[in-house]
């Protein structure tokens, strides 16, 4: 049965809003991020214990909406008792962080960013532990170890916090990949990526060969994300991370969801003895390693930070264990940890801060100065040993226990004696860093503030700093002596999220003079002794102790791969333009020449090369093939002479535009002879920017090669074309033509394509257009030029006034400035006209928008850039804006009346004068392009135009200035 | 006609990818003007020449085809912007480097 009560995608939702407004409402006040925090953190808790009671009846919330269906993704959300134990957790830790965070910080963080961050992290972590669709789950843990990349990297400007977040990133992220390989494969094995359906169906995939695969796939994503050796260094580097995030990210929540993961998927992987031998193994191995390593660590967090991947591991051996009872005592200690582990942070966080140091070879005596943080710090780390009347002695009780009878280990009379004896002396390890803590941190001598360097004594922090940490530690007496009733009704929902049943366990505090406790006692004994003897011990670990070799020998690989690539680089690329291009035009003749090479015919029937009678040639063809022919070579040979080869590349556009008039485009014709005097005006701005280009001679045989590779091209291509012109060919655009009047409402058929049939096609292009113009607006900004002194510009250029006065008034003359003013309203009375008759007639609102744009440069040419931009002067950027918004609008309205996006609408009105006109939603489609282009053209000329004229007035003084 | 199109094809790609290939920024923009041209035609070409045909459903069929004119239309366009494009990163260059040259070699002869 699906209950659908209330939103469970309001549980995420919360957070990412907050998100939102965290950065928005430090501008009103610097402290308002943490209320915003605070107040999403509890909206989700609510929503989240609304959920309750239908999980306790066994029913479990679900919320699905199809996302990607192709691809099997679905924002499909679950929550039942193992969601909702780890949502509690992330939720209820992320309050406590928010409050301790308010504190944390000093005044001048960005605290809107800190907390945007914080709860966009738990919101993917939410996300995590509440996704009924493993594609999702995957998402949202790749994005949890993003945004922990960010909070490691908060303080970019120290290079350990850059260090730790690119490794931490790394790490998690290649194990996200490799999660993310498991998950398909165990989708394609289910044929759904549904966790409910792949829950279902244990049995089918452990029987699958490709059961193996999948399962070290999915372990390795578990095993970085929760630091399990090998991979644990990662942690370590993690906590250059601000404490509040250590606290949450890197012991609470995130270093869990590992755990969480192997309890996820344990009724589908968890085989026996392959699971027992991973998952433990490597969790046991983990436990006992982490615990050797905090003992000897000096840095408080970094002590803390090998406690955790500690506990982690043994988290990861009780599930690993691969019993009912063992997956309870995983949960049960996963909850434990994040109490007392969280709680020790924020005090180490607080004395830290007081003192200005984490090294704990340089604290002493600082109980006499914090006795409350102290005693707390107390309280949580006697937990972390495991000592009576507190939750860590439970949960470390329930590991003893399943160390001693698991039925795992029946058969194996080696593992009856070395797991017990491994989990005694890692339970003595624990014992002896926490002693370690508190007893170096808090007695050991009297405090020393002046080798610290610190002004003042060290002090209790304020009462609302300390709350969470005191709540954290009522927590673990609460748990740790009323366990049936604190804790039991959240673990059984958990292990039975789990399980699909709860086993029966025991909470109590004192369970008789059995095995387990003797094993705590004996553990607690041993931690004495390791502490009495930690001298000799500090010694011998100094001396005989491998450095941590973990995060050194990931940099030396990552270094050399960085280098391999380098040195790749260096082989293959070229700093030359020619030389990429030779590359690019011979590989482009090479495919051609292949291609034509490999043409066979299709079916039998051999390939008809030419089947069209070709069409008679005329005079006035043949004359403008001549005046294009000698343009074109015109301006190769005289490319040394500037403004003839701007000329002559004008008349070859001439030439084409006739070219297009002649053959049936007249669209085409209107918009090349637009761009034509555009693109010539802008280069004669530049003209006088560029220094002289006469031609570099190269190497005979080099010149030589580039004419072979021009000749081979022009040839080739011009088989090419005539063979495609003389080809038998159907065209494709028959539905174009037979669409345009029924569907469209247009008799222009280019137009037509253009602003409907493929409008999306052109909303990209004028997209693209409006990316040029911001890249060239970009570009000019802070150019500085310097000009070219007066012998090197072109000959054309040295006119006899150029070298005396200032000459503004000879720039702009009168009969073409009298001109130009009355034809602006004339130029944008045909705008108007083109746009409007464009569906019907050549024109529309790309020939429109030039022609309002070539107005307004003749404006400018004509009267100066002085001039014009006293009278007028718009945002250009904003107009393209403008414009595409428009044209984007118009193609999201189709939406509205439930049609595929960009569908039109047309109207027809008889107009006295105009005669018919057909007024289609495409208009407004053509308004927008018409305004981007109008945009685009002046922002790109204007940027020039700054340049060019700010470089007159230094020119015609002098000979060689800095432009800015 | 078809033949004599395709040789000023040909010509404005052959010219087009000389001057693209020299060493001044400069030529190399009006080797990538005439390359335009070219490719232009060449696309417009595609779909047959035809002469007083526009495709306009008021001038009666038979009509060019289209599809290659629209494609044309915004390339013309698009291959503004993306001269404007080169030349404004060539002024940047000029004035980031001291030089116009777009290869990694300094101080060969001028000619």
């Amino acid at each position: 049965m699906i209950a659908i009560a209330p939103p469970l995608v309001a549980i995420l939702l919360s957070p990412l809003l907050g998100a939102l407004l965290a950065p928005l409402a430090e501008r009103r006040w610097n402290r308002a991020p943490s209320v915003v925090a605070a107040v999403a953190s509890t909206l989700a808790l609510g929503v989240l214990l609304l959920q309750v009671p239908a999980i306790l009846e066994g029913v479990t919330p679900l919320q699905q909406w199809s996302w990607l269906p192709a691809m099997g993704l679905d924002l499909a959300l679950r929550c039942d008792g193992l969601s909702l134990l780890f949502a509690l957790l992330i939720l209820g830790m992320g309050l406590l962080v928010d409050l301790y965070a308010r504190y944390y910080l000093p005044t001048e963080a960005p605290r809107g960013r800190f907390y945007a961050l914080l709860l966009t992290f738990q919101a993917a972590m939410l996300g995590l532990v509440l996704s009924d669709n493993l594609l999702l789950l995957v998402l949202f843990w790749e994005l949890t170890s993003l945004v922990s990349f960010l909070l490691i990297g908060f303080d970019p400007s120290t290079a350990g916090a850059r260090r730790g977040a690119r490794m931490a990133l790394l790490v998690t992220g290649a194990g996200g990949l490799a999660l993310l390989a498991g998950v398909l494969l165990l989708g394609s094995v289910v044929g759904s990526l549904s966790l409910t359906e792949v829950l279902a169906a244990g049995d089918q995939v452990r029987n699958h060969p490709l059961h193996l695969p999948i399962l070290l796939l999915i372990l390795l994503g578990a095993f970085t994300k929760s630091a399990q050796i090998p991979f644990h260094f990662w942690l370590l580097g993690a906590m250059s991370a601000p404490t509040p995030v250590s606290a949450y990210l890197h012991s609470a929540t995130m270093v869990k969801a590992g755990v969480f993961l192997l309890a996820r998927l344990f009724p589908v992987l968890a085989d026996g003895g392959l699971w027992f031998a991973l998952v433990g193994g490597v969790g046991l191995a983990t436990f006992l390693f982490g615990a050797y390593v905090a003992l000897f660590k000096h840095d408080m967090k970094g002590l803390l930070a090998y406690s955790t991947i500690s506990h982690l591991g043994l988290m990861v051996f009780l599930i690993g264990l691969g019993t009912p009872l063992g997956v309870v005592a995983g949960l049960f200690h996963a909850i434990n940890h994040a109490v007392f582990k969280a709680s020790l942070f924020m005090a180490v966080g607080i004395i830290g801060h007081e003192t200005g140091t984490r090294d704990m070879r340089r604290l002493s005596g600082l109980f006499v100065f914090l006795p409350i943080t102290g005693t707390l710090a107390m309280v949580a780390a006697a937990s972390m040993a495991g000592v009576p009347l507190l939750n860590g002695f439970l949960s470390k009780e329930m590991f003893f226990v399943e160390t001693l009878d698991s039925p795992r280990i029946a058969g194996w009379p080696v593992l009856q004696w070395l797991m017990p004896a491994a989990a005694i002396l890692g339970g003595a390890f624990s014992a002896a860093y926490s002693l370690r803590l508190i007893r170096d941190v808090f007695f050991n001598g009297r405090f020393d503030g002046q080798s610290l360097g610190l002004s003042k004594p060290p002090g209790e922090p304020r009462r609302l700093m300390r709350l969470p940490i005191e709540v954290l530690v009522a927590v673990c007496l609460l748990v740790g002596i009323f366990p049936e009733q604190v804790v039991r009704p959240v673990l059984s929902l958990g292990a039975r999220g789990v399980l699909g049943f709860v086993p029966d366990y025991h909470l109590s505090l004192w369970q008789g003079w059995s095995p387990a406790f003797q094993m705590s006692l004996a553990a607690l004994g041993g931690a004495l002794l390791l502490h009495l003897l930690r001298r000799p011990l500090f010694a011998a670990h100094a001396r005989w102790f491998p450095p941590a070799r973990g995060a050194r020998s990931f940099q030396r690989l990552s270094a050399r791969l960085l280098g391999l690539a380098y040195r790749a680089r260096q082989r293959i690329e070229s700093l030359s333009l020619p030389t990429n291009l030779r590359w690019l035009v011979a590989t482009a003749i090479l495919l051609a020449t292949l291609g034509w090479l490999m043409a066979r015919p299709s079916d039998g029937v051999p390939i008809r090369w030419i089947a069209v009678t070709p069409m008679p040639l005329d005079g006035p063809s043949l004359a403008a093939a001549a005046i294009l022919a000698l343009s074109t070579l015109g301006v190769v040979l005289r490319r040394g002479d500037r403004l003839w080869a701007l000329l002559l590349t004008g008349a070859v556009g001439l030439v084409v535009s006739l070219a297009f008039v002649h053959f049936s485009a007249p669209d085409l014709a209107l918009t090349q002879v637009s761009v034509e005097i555009v693109t010539t005006l802008l280069l004669l701005l530049v003209l006088t920017l560029l220094p002289s280009s006469l031609d570099l001679r190269p190497p005979g045989w080099r010149q030589r090669r580039d004419l072979l590779l021009a000749v081979t091209g022009g040839i080739g291509s011009a088989v090419l074309a005539a063979l495609m012109m003389l080809r038998p060919a159907k065209p494709i655009s028959e539905g174009y033509l037979q669409a345009a009047e029924p569907l469209a409402g247009a008799g222009n058929v280019v137009n037509a394509i253009l602003v409907d049939f493929r409008a999306l096609d052109t909303l990209g292009e004028i997209s693209v257009l409006a990316i040029a113009a911001v890249g060239i607006a970009a570009m000019t900004r802070g150019l500085t030029l310097r000009l070219p002194t007066r012998g090197d510009t072109a000959g054309s250029r040295a006119r006899p006034e150029d070298s005396g006065e200032p000459d503004r008034d000879a720039r702009h003359p009168l009969m073409l400035s009298a001109v130009a003013r009355p034809v602006l309203p004339a130029a944008l009375m045909l705008a108007a006209f083109l746009l409007l008759r464009g569906h019907e007639a050549p024109g529309g609102g790309f020939v429109a928008g030039l022609v309002v744009g070539a107005a307004l440069i003749l404006l400018q040419v004509a009267n100066g850039f002085g001039w014009t931009a006293a009278r007028f002067h718009p945002d250009y950027l904003r107009l393209i804006g403008v414009g595409l918004l428009l044209a984007l609008l118009t193609g999201l309205g189709a939406l509205l009346f439930d049609r595929p996006l960009l569908t039109s609408a047309m109207l027809h009105w008889t107009l006295p004068l105009l005669g018919e006109l057909s007024l289609t939603s495409t208009l407004i489609f053509d308004v927008g392009v018409l305004l981007v282009v109008t945009g685009t053209l002046l922002l790109i000329l204007e940027s020039l135009g700054r340049l060019g004229n700010s470089g007159r007035d230094t020119l015609t003084i002098g000979t060689s200035r800095e432009v800015g | 006609m078809e033949w004599l199109i395709a040789t000023m094809i040909g010509l404005l790609i052959g010219c087009g990818i000389y001057l693209l290939l020299r060493s001044r920024s400069f030529p190399v923009v009006l080797g990538l003007l005439l390359l335009s041209y070219g490719v232009n035609l060449f696309v417009f070409a595609a779909g047959g020449l035809r002469v007083d045909q526009p495709p306009l459903i008021a001038s009666g069929s038979p009509y060019a085809d289209p599809l290659p004119q629209a494609l044309v239309l915004t390339a013309i366009v698009i291959g503004f912007a993306m001269t404007a494009f080169v030349l404004m990163l060539a002024l940047r260059a000029l004035s980031e480097l001291g030089s116009d040259r777009v290869d990694e070699r300094q101080g060969d002869e001028e000619s």
